[in-house]
């Protein structure tokens, strides 16, 4: 499948209007959702970590700086990409199943388009390419989200916190966490373009397939959470 | 010409088509038929190269399909128009968006030249105003029109359609089947139908070949029909009451 995904696009034109296309159904068409959930998720990481140091020796900085890490680590770009595995994969499968389906693959394999390279390698780039966007957006609103819960419940001080936020702070991390999600964001494009291009049946099979591609594209991403870190952060 | 030879295609070891050959002759309509599961299906999707024979070979003007390269196939395909059986239109897609698509895919003409082909092709199905309409705001005999649109908009010399009266009522099956047939005549392609449908087969069946579990049971015209002894065909032809019925009255006409 890949090597058809990966060949040379047939008019580049088209090419780059299917990927702004797929830009905005993919990529814009997430962020309200990236953004809600890292704001208010943000702010639940500062209230549970406060609340776990209650030593009163332990600096309230270490608030901002825990909830920076868990953001930057692992929150945004693993979780968001499990929530973009939902939403995002589903809509792929779903979409490609149907196109299957009622024969719109077959219109387009017929007029003597690749049609694994007309609508995969799209969805792949504009995933590949703009999820880091999204995952950056992420971070950013949580650590907002974190400073405003910390304000309200009067946990941390907003000088403790941006002082947390700003300690120790290693660039490596955000580069860790922008490969993650760059693999991540493939792995969300290919997944369930696959279960939705290999369907066959009707309405109900395209449902089954948009549910093992959810399914399949979590547990990869999972798995290779975890490869990526031993790489990227083991000694 | 389009010659098939001993076309032979199996799934899962269950046989479909076993060893069928025949012509499709510029110009001329030609019209598949049979019952249902009876391999229509499958040999059109053979003959467009979406479903790979297990053996036989499929000629287009002597060159052999399966001994094309990539890019000879890739040609071969933009010379095709295919009207699938539910439409397969781009559902996403304006019905504009659905017949520009090809040429902007294969043409680097300029937008307005292929808006004016978009628009030649629309009168030509006799739809209007519907360009920024999608397909699911359409009736069913309207998304068939522009699926012939987007068929011929390549100006093509294969034109395939499944079944495109299926799902219709009788008055715009004849619209359907008396548009393909002009389109015919016009672009002088070779055009080949799927169908069941009886009234089609009297309507424009140039030539008609009747498959049955797979066997090319009978070849001829319109007019054989009526006048063969095969007993497969008449059972097909003659299963339809009202065919049922225009029978018994030639019999009695003729005295027999």
């Amino acid at each position: 499948m890949l090597r058809q995904v990966f060949k040379r696009p047939q008019k580049r034109s088209v090419f780059w209007e299917s990927i702004f296309k797929e830009i905005e159904d993919l990529g814009i068409n997430s962020i309200g959702i990236v953004a809600f959930i890292s704001f208010f998720v943000g702010g639940v990481v500062v209230i549970q970590t406060a609340l776990n140091l209650e030593n009163p020796l332990t600096p309230r900085y270490l608030i901002g700086f825990a909830s920076r890490e868990s953001l930057i680590l692992e929150f945004s770009p693993t979780l968001i990409s499990i929530i973009l595995a939902g939403k995002v994969g589903s809509y792929i499968a779903s979409s490609i199943g149907t196109m299957r389906v009622t024969e719109q693959i077959d219109a387009l394999e017929v007029m003597g388009i690749n049609s694994l390279n007309y609508l995969v390698l799209p969805k792949i780039i504009a995933n590949v390419f703009f999820y880091p966007f999204v995952i950056v957006i992420s971070i950013f609103l949580g650590i907002i989200g974190g400073w405003v819960a910390g304000n309200i419940t009067g946990l941390v001080s907003t000088s403790d916190y941006v002082n947390g936020v700003q300690w120790e702070f290693e660039p490596f991390h955000i580069t860790y966490s922008l490969i993650k999600t760059a693999v991540f964001a493939f792995v969300i494009a290919t997944i369930p373009s696959y279960h939705g291009f290999y369907v066959k049946g009707g309405a109900i099979e395209v449902g089954k397939a948009s549910t093992r591609a959810v399914v399949w594209t979590s547990i990869v991403i999972i798995v290779l959470n975890y490869i990526l870190t031993q790489m990227l952060l083991g000694k | 010409m389009i010659e098939v030879k001993d076309l032979y295609k199996e799934f899962d070891g269950v046989p479909v088509l076993k060893g069928i050959s025949t012509t499709f002759e510029k110009g001329k309509t030609s019209l598949v038929i049979g019952e249902s599961g009876s391999g229509k299906t499958v040999f059109l999707k053979c003959m467009l190269g979406l479903l790979t024979p297990e053996k036989g070979d499929i000629c287009y003007d002597g060159k052999n399909y399966g001994e094309m390269t990539g890019d000879e196939k890739r040609n071969l395909r933009k010379e095709i128009g295919m009207v699938f059986q539910g439409g397969a239109l781009f559902d996403s897609s304006t019905v504009e968006e659905n017949i520009i698509f090809p040429l902007k895919m294969f043409t680097d003409k300029p937008y307005n030249e292929m808006l004016e082909r978009v628009n030649f092709v629309l009168q030509r199905v006799n739809l209007e105003n519907v360009n920024d309409k999608y397909p699911a705001e359409l009736s069913g005999g309207m998304q068939k029109r522009v699926a012939i649109a987007r068929a011929i908009v390549m100006k093509p010399k294969y034109l395939f359609c499944d079944e495109p009266n299926s799902g219709l009522d009788p008055k715009t099956s004849i619209v359907i089947d008396n548009l393909i047939q002009e389109i015919t005549d016009e672009y002088e392609i070779i055009t080949i139908i799927n169908s069941h449908d009886m009234n089609s087969v009297m309507e424009i069946g140039e030539k008609i070949i009747f498959l049955k579990d797979g066997i090319k049971e009978w070849e001829g015209t319109s007019d054989d029909i009526f006048k063969t002894d095969n007993k497969a065909i008449t059972d097909f032809v003659y299963s339809s009451n009202l065919f049922k019925k225009v029978r018994e009255a030639q019999l009695k006409e003729s005295g027999l």
